[in-house]
């Protein structure tokens, strides 16, 4: 039997319009910057890119910058909006926010994974202006924070928000405008197109230095040759990538969660979840040993971080949620776009069988 | 798999028997940090080199994080052992634990019908169930290491390599398997201790253990100074740092006094012990209920003598035929000819 792919947070399979776009784009070669007709043929497909992913996410084409992926974009904000600032990071954060920050406050998350409020306006009372960063939707649980509460709190006392937008773009209504970030940023190969793409989406009027200076390109915001196959992708898969069919997903999830059996227990089930994803835990059994039994049977899913090394880290996520030793036995299931509509039965009965032999073994 | 020649033999080995083999890997500690090298990545060059060998064979691969435990159940044990004042052994250590507690545990719960290793020892069907013996090269034999494993860890446990006649044919097999890792050069003795210098990782976590203190005959006479317990184990007779005197048979370290820090020294004929007691026993036979008469190991590279071992439920007591030097901490196994008995850790006597 075909492997069962359950880890789109990871990387989402390519989309079909993807693809064609990707190979348009090869197949037009040139450089934007290049001031012959071949050159200019690419300009008019990176700006006409361009144009599409801000209408897309409600942002002027002017203010997005396009870079190398979700980790470059997140970057590029938190280092170019946090210089001055004191930093807020949520402590459920992204290692590509996380390790962006030189220095930062962690702000606490309630025990089903959204921002604790409370907490956030008493720090922005206490000191000077700060960055915050909060993603839309967490990697590993998919818990969607309060996002217009944040802004609106952010605004009251003068502070800058990014938001960490890879996970959630394409599977929940998002726009830059209407979420009230002053950054917002993007991963191509998240949203079904290929790596090697992503953005920075910027508020009107906001401007920020360059990490990579380079030729001056994406108005001195990033400098090198703008990876148009990539990009091209990109703009495609954020068309075709349609929070409205996510119902189906969602129902699909739902199935999944009421079949586990005794015992698991969903991460962050009581709060408002990206309808693809679901954190399962099943106390007193790693991680590890789930994703790895999970494997042999045909089921790809992750859990915690992966490291370059593969191994599979503990959940600062899950531990911050307040799971303590149940943090490191959570597993992510993430429902690709393109999820076959017997997944739920096929992850079941491979986990079924995984919770048979882990009792006969601990017997 | 750790990334050399010998697991990566045992995989392919398996592979082409026709089995279902999945490869693991244990990341047991911070390659960069260890090294000293900053920047560099948790894994070290072997991990890659395991997934290489995975890769070529066409196995499943999965890196372990066993840091935390690799920490407090080797590394940190190594270090206490030394501020007691013992000389210990932390491949005894990591195999005891991380290795065949842990991944037997793991195979199990995978499923698994065996767990093999590129250990140099051979396992024997016997009439009781599983044996462990030496392997068949006694320049890499391994059993000594191997004594702790439990007889319901053995009874997973393969060593496809304990049969080969030596190194030079575990190569010869790596490169008839097409395996890239054929010319690897052999690890060192301790993997998490860069460049043989242990006593900057034990002063690091016990720093007691590097203080310096006084050298003693053993009437208590101050002799010398000394740069710290970690430094000195029994039996040696080398940096010691004392003055030669002139027609005075050499010293030798006798015994290490941890509570007041202490290196104790006297002559070469007043070290070894009629009796030696050992801890943590494991019995791989029946616990004897009489004193057995047997070969015993009392350091990795020595060969067994002859000696009787008693066992009162609790600890055994070892009689060498002559007395014997033992080091606190290292391991005396006991064998019947190619076979382990069973073995524990020497205690002060």
């Amino acid at each position: 039997m075909a492997p069962l792919y359950l880890d789109a947070n990871a990387t989402e399979p390519l989309r079909p319009e993807a693809r064609v776009a990707v190979l348009a784009a090869l197949d037009l070669g040139g450089n934007p910057s290049s001031v012959h007709a071949a050159g200019r043929a690419a300009r008019r497909l990176l700006e006409e890119c361009r144009e599409r992913l801000a209408a897309r996410f409600g942002a002027r084409p002017q203010e997005v910058v396009f870079t190398a992926g979700g980790t470059e974009a997140n970057a590029l904000a938190v280092r170019g909006l946090g210089r001055g600032r004191r930093v807020l990071l949520g402590a459920t954060e992204h290692a590509a926010v996380r390790a962006a920050a030189r220095e930062a406050e962690t702000l606490p998350v309630l025990a089903d994974g959204t921002a604790d409020l409370a907490a956030l306006a008493a720090r922005l009372a206490a000191g000077p202006p700060a960055l915050v960063c909060l993603m839309a939707a967490n990697n590993e649980t998919g818990v969607l924070h309060p996002l217009a509460e944040i802004a609106a709190l952010c605004r009251r006392h003068g502070a800058l928000l990014h938001v960490d937008a890879v996970q959630a773009a394409g599977r929940v209504p998002l726009g830059l405008a209407a979420s009230g970030a002053d950054t917002l940023a993007l991963s191509g190969h998240k949203l079904g197109g290929p790596p090697g793409a992503g953005a920075l989406l910027l508020r009107p009027g906001l401007d920020l230095p360059a990490l990579i200076p380079g030729g001056g390109q994406e108005r001195g915001r990033r400098g090198g040759t703008e990876p148009l196959p990539a990009i091209a992708g990109l703009a495609a898969a954020a068309e075709a990538a349609e929070p409205a069919a996510a119902g189906r997903l969602a129902r699909l999830r739902d199935r999944i969660e009421a079949g586990l059996g005794p015992g698991a227990r969903v991460a962050g089930a009581g709060a408002p979840r990206l309808p693809n994803t679901t954190c399962v835990v099943l106390p007193g059994v790693a991680a590890e040993t789930q994703v790895i039994a999970l494997d042999l049977a045909g089921i790809r899913v992750s859990a915690g971080a992966a490291c370059s090394s593969g191994k599979v880290a503990r959940s600062h996520v899950l531990e911050a949620m307040g799971l303590g030793p149940d943090a490191a036995c959570g597993i992510r299931l993430s429902l690709p776009w393109n999820a076959p509509e017997e997944a739920p039965e096929r992850f079941l009965a491979a986990w079924a069988e995984m919770r048979r032999r882990l009792s006969r073994a601990a017997a | 798999m750790s990334g050399g020649v010998d697991s990566s033999v045992v995989a392919g080995l398996l592979k082409a028997e026709g089995h279902e083999v999945v490869g693991a890997t244990l990341q047991l500690y911070d390659h960069g940090a260890a090294t000293g090298r900053r920047g560099t990545c948790c894994a070290g060059q072997d991990i890659h080199d395991a997934r290489r060998v995975a890769d070529a064979l066409g196995i499943p691969h999965y890196v372990l994080d066993r840091e935390a435990r690799f920490r407090s159940a080797v590394i940190e044990e190594f270090a206490d052992a030394y501020a007691r004042g013992e000389t210990p052994i932390p491949c005894v250590r990591c195999n005891q634990t991380v290795k065949f507690a842990d991944l037997t545990a793991l195979a199990r719960d995978l499923g698994c019908e065996a767990l093999a290793t590129g250990h140099y020892a051979r396992r024997a069907e016997g009439p009781e169930g599983p044996e462990l013996r030496r392997a068949a090269d006694p320049v890499r034999d391994q059993s000594y290491f191997l004594f702790a494993t439990t007889r319901d860890q053995l009874a997973l446990c393969r060593f496809p390599l304990g049969g080969f006649p030596d190194k030079a044919a575990v190569r010869a097999e790596a490169a008839r398997l097409g395996l890239p890792v054929a010319g690897k050069p052999d690890s060192q003795d301790i993997c998490f201790v860069p460049q043989g210098r242990y006593h900057e990782v034990v002063a690091r976590l016990r720093p007691e253990a590097a203080e310096p203190g006084e050298i003693v005959d053993r009437e208590g006479r101050v002799l010398g100074r000394h740069q710290g317990l970690a430094r000195y184990t029994v039996g040696q007779g080398k940096g010691l740092g004392l003055p030669r005197r002139e027609g005075e048979a050499p010293l030798y370290v006798a015994a290490l006094d941890a509570p007041r820090r202490r290196v104790v020294v006297g002559p070469r004929e007043a070290l070894p012990q009629a009796e030696i007691a050992v801890g943590e026993v494991n019995w791989l036979v029946p616990p004897p209920a009489a004193p057995l008469r047997c070969q015993v190991k009392l350091r990795a590279r020595e060969a067994p003598r002859a000696a009787v071992v008693t066992w009162d439920g609790a600890r055994a007591r070892v009689t060498p035929e002559e007395p014997a030097i033992a080091a606190p901490g290292q391991a005396a196994v006991f064998y019947d000819g190619d076979r382990v008995l069973g073995g524990g850790f020497i205690r002060r006597g």
